[in-house]
């Protein structure tokens, strides 16, 4: 019999049983957090169930909640009445809640692995489809709807049908300066939006390996992107440093047998998968988005590409229409390209690595004139306060950035975080759909090293140069 | 959730690949803690001249007349044809639940994105993948004749067009059988509860770092 993947080895220790090709899966952590979930607890009440295994649950506010002065509350009406729903239904719930006032509150994708509650072997689900970010902990990790959320809060179980295995092995070393969102990002351009639809994605390969925890989360987080619901590492001594101490790791005699378990969490050498596909890591350059979908990606030395060398009619029309609503016109080299606003934050690039990579690029040096606003949103409360002891807000606000409370913001603008009409972005986040950080916004994705380096240059420049 | 039965359709074309979430219901509309009133918004920032916002009126909102949708060629229609990856982006189901309030009740395309592919079932909006060549040809006769419609039959597996020609497609029979009696799926799971806590207590057993949290 072939080996197993490593999402066979997970999946299988889930099922808790089969029918017509549809599992029941169990799940073991459920993150919750405000947009998604309302309507999921209505349902619940409406039915007159209740929450079958509340110790499975981590609920917390991020894409509502402002990420400046909080003393004064939420000032739109709507976004106040959703966090205030999911305060009284963790309450009525008796759930794990961080709140808006607790200094743990995060972006739900950073609060988990940061508190130990993501662990490896896990399901993890929640209401949002970058719970792909959990993955880099060897975890099943997957976004669902709000139907399903009121499913797992009803059944601890999901009914599910596997999805076909993709194996994509960065090989070889990356060069001095690329990081996990370079990665990420040409792995996108290279397999397209859709190229992982139906697939879970396993991120294999020496590049792999060699990135921290922070990076592989980087790069699940985008699985999303490559149409991939899940994408996973295997568990290795990077993996289990990390998780080690945390509050709600296991400890003692149980954790000593967990990291024995999780040991096995690995593709089997001879495992099959329905799809491989290799990328040399040597090839991969700074990458920066031009259009308005994730594939959109060139290397920052390339230029803005033509549709009319494009084939496929219905790609050339869908890059007209990007090019149109970006103000870009092709063969503009991508240092030409200048940003109004940047952005470093969301669930992709918000951990305290990120904010060190941006500081390094900062460090004694001005944010552009032409540059209107440049801001720095950490992922949870507690990456802020770890930032502030190494003096990184002193290096961001020294150079003209705003250091602001933790939370989605500006990565899809649900918050007062927005761009306005035509302004253009350098954003660290992983959607550049239209309008996603602002009606009429122009977002560029890049990693915050790059982020960082635009905010200086005032225009996209290789980050590398600094 | 309703049940699905065999609908005959007009049929409206949205000719653009990579239709996202974020285009189907835009943000703003997600702090809704409601269930309903998603259809007034779904396509908002292509659909209206005007900037809208939750305590806006969209009645009074001037219309994109270029938009396809506000075409009155399409109106009432209820069949959405589209390009591959649909639904790509975000995991909201709001984006299905404003599809099924603007009136849809089909969307054919050539592939889905996964979440939303999942998310529509669960609202009684049945996603059809077709191949590419005869969602081209779909495209086609929806342009040349204005009134087209499509028969979409569940049962038998089957879009036909109203010249009579069938093309099959295929769902998995687990979703079929909700879809088209409307079924409470968390009350079958609930069926299975006692293999639910069988499963937990092995669990315990075999990984107890997963339940002493
Ligand atoms: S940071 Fe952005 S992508 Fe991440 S959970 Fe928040 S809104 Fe979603």
């Amino acid at each position: 019999m072939a080996g197993r993947t490593l999402y066979d080895k997970v999946w299988d220790s889930h099922v808790v049983r089969e029918e017509d090709g549809t599992a029941l899966l169990y799940i073991d952590r459920h993150l919750v957090h405000e947009v998604t979930s309302p309507q999921a607890f209505e349902g619940l009440k409406l039915a007159d169930r209740p929450v079958w295994r509340k110790q499975s649950i981590l609920a917390v506010v991020d894409h509502n909640v402002p990420t400046t002065d909080r003393n004064n509350g939420i000032s739109d009406p709507t976004a106040r009445l959703q966090v205030e729903t999911l305060d009284d239904n963790a309450a009525e719930q008796d759930l794990t809640y961080f709140g808006i006032g607790d200094v743990r509150q995060g972006i739900v994708h950073v609060i988990g692995p940061e508190q130990g509650a993501t662990l490896p072997g896990m399901t993890v689900v929640c209401g949002d489809s970058h719970t792909s970010t959990h993955g880099a902990f060897g975890a099943l990790a997957f976004g669902i709807g709000t139907s399903e959320v009121e499913h797992v809060l009803a059944t601890q179980c999901l009914p599910q049908q596997k999805s076909k295995s993709m194996l994509v092995s960065v090989d070889g070393e990356v060069v001095a300066g690329v990081t996990a969102k370079d990665i990420v990002l040409h792995i996108i351009g290279v397999i397209g939006t859709a190229g992982g639809t139906g697939y879970t994605i396993e991120f294999g390969g020496s590049a792999i390996r060699a990135l921290s925890m922070e990076g592989r989360m980087t790069v699940c987080n985008m699985s999303i992107e490559a149409g991939a619901r899940a994408g996973m590492v295997a568990v290795d001594d990077t993996t289990i440093e990390y998780v080690q101490g945390r509050p709600f790791s296991p400890r003692g005699d149980i954790a000593e047998r967990a990291v024995a378990a999780w040991r096995e969490l690995r593709s089997d050498d001879d495992a099959v998968f329905d799809q491989e596909v290799r990328i040399d890591a040597a090839s991969i350059q700074p990458q920066v988005s031009w259009g308005t979908s994730p594939e959109m990606v060139a290397p920052v030395d390339g230029v803005v590409p033509d549709p009319s060398a494009e084939a496929d009619e219905t790609r050339a029309a869908g890059m007209r229409k990007a090019l149109e609503y970006m103000d870009l016109k092709p063969g503009t080299a991508i240092q030409d390209i200048p940003v109004d606003r940047v952005f470093i934050g969301s669930c992709t690039n918000s951990r305290i690595e990120d904010l060190r990579a941006a500081a390094s690029v900062i460090k004694g040096r001005k944010v552009a004139n032409s540059v209107t606003q440049a801001m720095v949103v950490p992922g949870s409360g507690l990456v802020r306060k770890q930032a502030e002891e190494e003096g990184l807000d002193a290096v961001f606000i020294a150079a003209g950035f705003e250091w602001r409370l933790p939370g989605c913001s500006m990565c899809l603008a649900m918050n007062p975080d927005k761009l306005l009409d035509g302004e253009r972005c350098a954003s660290t986040s992983n959607r550049n759909f239209e309008g996603r950080q602002g009606a009429g916004g122009r977002t560029h994705l890049v990693s915050p090293a790059m982020a960082a380096a635009a905010a200086i240059a005032g225009h996209f420049v290789d980050a590398r140069q600094f | 959730m309703r049940a699905f039965e065999t609908l005959d359709g007009l049929v409206a074309p949205m000719d653009l690949p990579n239709v996202d979430t974020d285009a189907i219901i835009p943000k703003q509309y997600l702090k809704s803690i409601k269930r309903t009133g998603f259809g007034p918004n779904a396509f908002d920032n292509w659909r209206y001249l005007d900037e809208g916002g939750p305590e806006i009126d969209d009645s009074s909102r001037r219309l994109n007349p270029d938009f396809v949708l506000n075409q009155p060629r399409y109106q009432g229609a209820e069949v959405l044809l589209a390009r591959e990856n649909f639904g790509c982006g975000s995991s909201r189901e709001h984006a299905v639940w404003a599809l099924d309030q603007f009136g849809f009740r089909v969307v054919i395309a050539p592939s889905f994105a996964d979440i939303f592919f999942n998310n529509a079932f669960k609202s009684g909006l049945l996603p059809v993948i077709l191949p590419e060549a005869v969602v081209n040809q779909l495209f086609e006769e929806v342009a040349a004749s204005e009134g087209y419609r499509l028969t979409v039959d569940l049962d038998n597996e089957c879009v036909s067009t109203p010249s009579g020609e069938r093309f099959a497609f295929e769902t998995d029979p687990t979703r079929r059988e909700k879809l088209r009696k409307g079924l409470d799926e968390i009350g079958m799971t609930l069926q299975h509860a006692e293999a639910i806590r069988a499963y937990e207590a092995k669990r315990a057993v075999e990984a107890p770092w997963l339940f002493s949290a």
